[in-house]
């Protein structure tokens, strides 16, 4: 997904000279197509993330739209702060693109594993978060970042992952992509659990002989709550799943809605428990251990 | 050249609003009206009937707390009605104790938070590099006729945040000259002396050792401050660390660190008052700072 990334984005600033790569000394194999072909509009701030959140937001007050490229807990925690008010509160024009999703970084431990990002991404006012659930999925919201107001989060994977959805499906930022339309159940994912939705649907329809939807809620904030509201009304009952704390995320958004309109159907969680993996693995590993 | 009325008048502003509101941060406030006089009136290519103008020049005051001296320099350049000041920091009034970019013109930023403004600075001088030297922001646009000066406003106590040091460090790296860093050097942090929580007797040293050229000037002294803000950094960005007074002209307020807080009792606010009314240029400039 990086590479999709990266492609989705050099297509971007072929077409408009405001898009900018700012990076906090990430990016090995990845970037340096976008360095070689737009010099002028890459910068590498070092390890340095609050100075690279700032920077890029003195970027886009002064018209360029910068893309800010780290692994997920360098882009979203330790520059926190600048994201709340350089960002959040000023309503800037920046993208960060954390890459790593869940446990991806898996073998490298907690301090790379992204558990706790949504959460707090989603806390902040008028910040739009997106977890693309496959490459067709991150190209068309990477396209679609450019002309988006205000301050994104895309978290967005660091291994491949084959499109599931058909190709031609068309994706727009802020409404749930339905992979699969059903009955009964919904498994809705977001970011890199979609595969996973998938297949529990799939061993449903095998099992019990009813066809489940199959939902990538890829914008979690703003959270499509008509998705919600069409499967409240048909008594679908849902079952969310996320590579992310079960506090916070996905499941938490779904059921503050659920809760706020008094839905009357059945929502359960899938998610990582409130823990710190001290495991080592990879990131089946980790799913192994730690998601359910 | 420059008018010590106007200084007065800002000053007298900034005292009302301090008063009025029962808020603090006057010492702050009054150790940067000097500064920001020669920036506003003199040096900032800025329009206060088009505060948004293209390719106007910068300013960020880091050191938002100091909200009060740049509310009032910027109502008196004529951004704003002077009214506005009344209600600051009132209940339902317009104007908040830091810097809210969405309630009056002429704000670059939104800030309270100590340590954002050097980098959002930093981001707007290269993007201010970029457009003047033709790498177009869109095919629509023409490049910039002039490169704009950012300057940023920080406190001495803020170079203890990191984050200024991560922006320090890459300008000095870019050799950006059209940034202009100012050091509030009042000695006088939140909770004690400067140099005795984090010593940094040395500052100026130690951003030349981070590729900057630097200048050691008195912060209340109208032409060091003018001369230093326009010179030339000879391929570098500059840092002007500004030896200033925190309270500076209100005798009972200088160099005390209470002043942080405190707000003017009634009798206080009376001498305050006539203190600023007798100020002249030489006065200022003359100022013994710590």
């Amino acid at each position: 997904m990086r590479k999709t990334f990266i492609d989705s984005l050099i297509k971007l600033a072929r077409k408009d000279a405001r898009v900018f790569l700012v990076t906090a000394d990430m990016g090995y194999s990845v970037l340096e197509p976008f360095r070689e072909e737009f010099p002028e509009r890459f910068l590498n701030a070092g390890v340095a993330e609050q100075n690279a959140v700032g920077l890029a937001a003195g970027l886009a007050m002064s018209g360029y739209v910068p893309y800010v490229y780290s692994i997920i807990p360098f882009i979203t925690m330790r520059c926190f702060e600048q994201v709340r008010v350089d960002l959040a509160y000023m309503q800037t024009n920046v993208r960060l693109i954390g890459v790593g999703a869940g446990f991806e970084y898996g073998s490298s431990g907690a301090t790379h594993h992204s558990l706790e990002d949504i959460a707090v991404m989603r806390a902040l006012a008028g910040m739009t978060v997106c977890c693309p659930g496959d490459n067709l999925e991150a190209e068309q919201i990477i396209t679609q970042s450019l002309e988006y107001q205000g301050p994104m989060y895309i978290r967005i994977g660091k291994n491949k992952y084959d499109s599931l959805h058909e190709a031609g499906t068309e994706i727009t930022i802020t409404k749930a992509a339905i992979l699969q339309s059903g009955e009964r159940q919904a498994f809705i994912s977001t970011s890199n659990t979609l595969g996973m939705a998938k297949a529990s649907a799939d061993k449903v329809y095998s099992e019990s002989g009813f066809k489940p939807y199959v939902i990538s809620m890829h914008t979690v904030k703003p959270l499509d709550t008509g998705i919600l509201d069409k499967l409240i009304k048909e008594k679908v009952d849902i079952v969310s799943i996320e590579e992310h704390n079960l506090i916070g995320g996905l499941g938490s958004a779904i059921a503050e809605y659920l809760c706020d309109v008094g839905a009357g159907i059945k929502l359960k969680r899938i998610g990582v428990p409130d823990t710190f993996s001290h495991l080592v693995g990879d990131q089946e590993t980790q799913r192994k251990a730690f998601l359910y | 050249m420059f008018d010590i009325e106007l200084i007065k008048k800002v000053r007298l502003s900034i005292l009302e609003m301090i008063t009025r509101a029962r808020s603090s941060h006057i010492g702050s406030a009054f150790s940067i009206v000097e500064i920001l006089h020669v920036l506003y009136f003199h040096v900032l290519n800025v329009n206060p009937e088009e505060a948004l103008m293209e390719n106007r020049d910068k300013f960020i005051l880091s050191k938002a707390h100091a909200s009060s001296a740049l509310y009032a320099t910027l109502a008196h350049k004529g951004f704003f009605s002077l009214d506005l000041l009344n209600n600051y920091m009132l209940n339902n009034g317009t104007i908040p104790a830091h810097l809210d970019m969405t309630v009056v013109p002429g704000l670059e930023i939104s800030a309270g938070s100590l340590g954002h403004g050097l980098p959002i600075g930093l981001g707007m001088a290269i993007a201010a590099n970029k457009k003047f030297n033709h790498e177009l922001l869109d095919s629509l646009n023409k490049p910039n006729k002039r490169l704009e000066q950012v300057f940023v406003l920080v406190s001495d106590g803020e170079l203890n945040e990191g984050s200024v040091w991560e922006a320090i460090m890459l300008a000095g790296s870019l050799k950006l000259t059209n940034l202009k860093l100012i050091v509030d050097y009042n000695k006088i942090q939140s909770f004690g002396l400067t140099n005795e929580i984090i010593d940094q007797a040395n500052v100026a040293d130690r951003l030349r050792a981070f590729g900057w050229e630097v200048l050691e000037i008195h912060g209340h002294d109208l032409n060091q401050i003018y001369k230093a803000l326009t010179c030339d950094s000879s391929g570098k960005p500059l840092a002007i660390v500004a030896n200033t007074v925190k309270g500076c002209g209100v005798s009972f307020m200088e160099n005390k660190l209470a002043w942080h807080y405190k707000s003017p009792s009634e009798d206080e606010f009376k001498q305050a008052q006539e203190e600023i009314l007798n100020l002249s240029i030489e006065s200022l400039a003359g100022r013994a700072y710590a």
